[in-house]
């Protein structure tokens, strides 16, 4: 399951900024660990972010996004109060849904 | 000396190398996912990721921007943002030339969302960046080069 993101949300001028910070390792399976052995690799590979049901953005992550991938965008609408949820799915078919209040 | 890792990695690229992946048990197939645009993120060079992506050869364009460090000391965190002017941008895509493989992150961005999109990624070296971006069906690109002091993909 993976701990809880961290989502922002805020909305200015009818313009709502979200922010995340998913807490996810991202091993890029380059990595070799004490004893040479290659840490095999465990990154997400999609998220999608949705403002009620509308989905606001998709995204598809190689291992090469940082550990603890942080993720900001804006889009038209939302209001004080509404839901911003965000999804994501590893490649180990781990995956996590978290959700956040519009401020 | 691991023979099998050896021989997978000589096998070639594409498909073959996946079905020697496959074959050799080391990805299962149930780890392949339906929609992430695998053949795109197995890529190793520029120009194989920008074909996968459909993006043959994408235009120069002043309204892409990249923004980053110029200089960043810690390759493993690298915060990088594309921003763009250009009308109905649908996708937007981060790109690192040197790195093992050079596709970092794609967004699909529906309308009403903004094309401005800001994410932090891992840099083996000092490397270019590149944004793509896929505007009223044609393909833009913008790039910067940001020097890394302290890979992040070491191992």
């Amino acid at each position: 399951m993976g701990n809880p993101m961290k989502i922002r949300a805020a909305n200015k001028d009818g313009v709502t900024e979200v922010k995340v910070l998913v807490s996810h390792e991202m091993e890029t399976g380059q990595r070799k660990d004490a004893n040479g052995a290659i840490v095999p690799a465990w990154f997400i590979t999609e998220l999608v972010a949705k403002h009620g049901d509308k989905t606001v953005l998709s995204a598809e992550f190689g291992p090469s996004v940082s550990k603890n991938p942080y993720l900001a965008f804006k889009f038209k609408g939302g209001a004080k109060g509404d839901k911003v949820t965000v999804s994501w799915k590893d490649n180990k078919g781990d995956s996590r849904t978290d959700e956040a209040a519009i401020a | 000396m691991n023979n099998q890792r050896r021989t997978v990695l000589k096998s070639g690229s594409g498909a073959t190398l996946l079905g020697m992946l496959a074959a050799a048990g080391i990805i299962t197939p149930g780890m392949a996912l339906a929609d992430w645009n695998k053949a795109a993120f197995d890529a190793k060079s520029m120009a194989d990721t920008l074909k996968a992506l459909g993006a043959a050869s994408p235009a120069d364009s002043k309204g892409v921007q990249v923004t980053g460090p110029d200089i960043a000391e810690n390759g493993a965190v690298v915060p990088v943002g594309v921003a763009s002017s250009l009308p109905n941008i649908s996708m937007v895509a981060i790109l690192i030339e040197k790195n093992p493989n050079a596709l970092a992150a794609t967004f699909t961005l529906p309308e009403g969302t903004e094309a401005n999109v800001q994410t932090r990624v891992k840099m083996g070296q000092t490397s270019n960046i590149y944004a793509l971006v896929k505007s009223d069906g044609k393909f833009f690109m913008a790039t910067k080069e940001i020097k890394v002091t302290l890979g992040g993909c070491g191992g």
